[in-house]
């Protein structure tokens, strides 16, 4: 367990070495675009990892209210934070380079919108599960991920009715990316695939000792109220 | 007693204490007068630009207006233990729900009938559309708005500061819903496309969360 840990943070490590030399000097200069172009070796694997995480999320606030396993529970708390996270990194980066290239900071586009609000809802996520006193949480957490799962269609047809201004995916778009762009794009998503597995696994194991420190300490109270 | 039985009696009941105490719908009436009189204020608009923006003006306000009600919902039966004793009884979870959901959305349908015609006079509007298209819209829109604020007040119940964690929670599932709710009403003031796609959205809306909230409502109930 801990041995595998240290082996997935020297990976981590290299991989992000290796893909900030690739994205930065390895690979070619966009034609139009030029160097700002580079920042979606960070954008799009970001986005990537996001919406992975969101949708582990999901399946995990479902096996949680099925199985009521607190592992599931765990998994789903820690995969939305670490996810708001790399969605701020794709929502922090897309108007730096939509600013010299669209020449405007922000649109109300299809993946645009449809990343904020997915972002909106893991916050209310987050804030629910910071507010709410009830030792039953859990359960009313894994009930609002289902509900903005169920969100996500409906967001995605009301903004599908407007204009789409953003380049279309690159990968099953029908967009054309050189292939050593794509090579460079693919090992950063790898090394930031990593980089969430990471992060991930070390909040899950800080938050299973914080349960099991908070019970340890009722469990003391308990005693010490009953002597 | 029957499922029909429970949601009736409990509507009821609900619907007599806010019609003699009338907490909710005067709050609610107050503030979105406040609402109107603040916008037209600060816009002072033309016929032609009130058409514009009353969909989305209109909608903000009952929006917020509802959460007077939505808040209260169950805060109520928080005293003397009421929800306690109804997780303990044989009535079905949904039935309470369904109760609480058809009061909440007769009390912001009667907030709409009473505030459209000052909306109307204050913002000079006359619909360039269809017009009974509008009815719809404020049936599917309010259903939308009090089905899942229903849900959300419920969950809300067991936090801290429950009054702010309503509006966190609701806004952000409601975007669709609000996009359907103000581009529906837009394109019937001005005339300008069909509201059908809108109100399409809006159907599945209400049918996808109805259907959400009925299947986990009593996993809530009995979360506390």
């Amino acid at each position: 367990m801990k041995r595998g840990f240290s082996i997935l943070a020297i990976v981590t490590a290299l991989l992000l070495s290796f893909a900030l030399y690739e994205a930065l000097i390895a690979a070619p200069t966009e034609r139009t675009m030029g160097d700002v172009q580079r920042i979606f070796y960070y954008h799009v694997p970001s986005a990537w990892t996001a919406f992975l995480l969101f949708l582990i999320n999901f399946v995990a606030s479902v096996v949680f209210l099925i199985r009521r396993d607190t592992k599931a529970d765990i998994l789903a708390l820690v995969t939305a934070e670490v996810g708001v996270v790399f969605c701020t990194v794709v929502m922090a980066t897309g108007p730096i380079w939509a600013r010299p290239v669209w020449g405007i900071w922000w649109t109300w586009d299809l993946r645009l919108t449809l990343t904020l609000v997915l972002w909106l809802i893991y916050v209310s996520y987050l804030v629910l599960r910071r507010f709410s006193t009830s030792s039953k949480t859990p359960v009313l957490a894994a009930v609002l991920a289902i509900f903005g799962a169920l969100d996500v269609p409906l967001v995605y047809f009301s903004i599908w009715f407007f204009r789409t201004q953003h380049p279309s995916p690159v990968i099953g778009g029908g967009g054309s990316l050189d292939p050593r762009m794509a090579h460079v794009l693919l090992i950063n998503w790898a090394a930031f695939l990593c980089l969430a597995s990471l992060v991930c696994w070390t909040r899950f194991r800080l938050e299973v000792l914080e349960r099991e420190v908070e019970e340890a300490q009722a469990l003391e109270s308990l005693l010490e109220g009953s002597r | 007693m029957s499922f029909f039985g429970i949601t009736r009696t409990t509507l009821t009941k609900d619907v007599r204490l806010e019609w003699r105490s009338k907490d909710a719908i005067n709050a609610m009436l107050f503030f979105s007068l406040l609402v109107v009189v603040i916008f037209s204020f600060s816009f002072d608009p033309t016929a032609e630009e009130s058409r514009r923006i009353a969909g989305g003006l209109v909608w903000v306000a009952f929006l917020f207006a509802a959460i007077v009600a939505l808040n209260q919902t169950w805060a109520r039966e928080l005293r003397n233990q009421v929800l306690d004793a109804y997780r303990v009884s044989p009535a079905p979870a949904n039935a309470l729900f369904l109760a609480k959901a058809f009061g909440n959305f007769i009390f912001v349908t009667v907030l709409e009938a009473l505030m459209t015609p000052l909306f109307i006079v204050f913002y000079k509007l006359r619909a360039l559309g269809p017009t009974w298209e509008l009815l719809p819209i404020a049936a599917l829109g309010t259903w939308a708005l009090v089905v899942n604020g229903t849900f959300f007040a419920a969950i809300s119940l067991r936090t801290r500061s429950r009054e702010i964690m309503l509006p966190l929670l609701l806004f952000p599932i409601s975007i669709p819903a609000l996009l359907g709710m103000v581009n529906a009403t837009t394109a019937i003031l001005t005339g300008e496309g069909s509201a059908r796609f809108w109100i399409a959205l809006l159907v599945a809306y209400d049918v996808v969360f109805t259907i959400a909230c009925l299947l986990l409502f009593e996993t809530v109930l009995e979360a506390e």
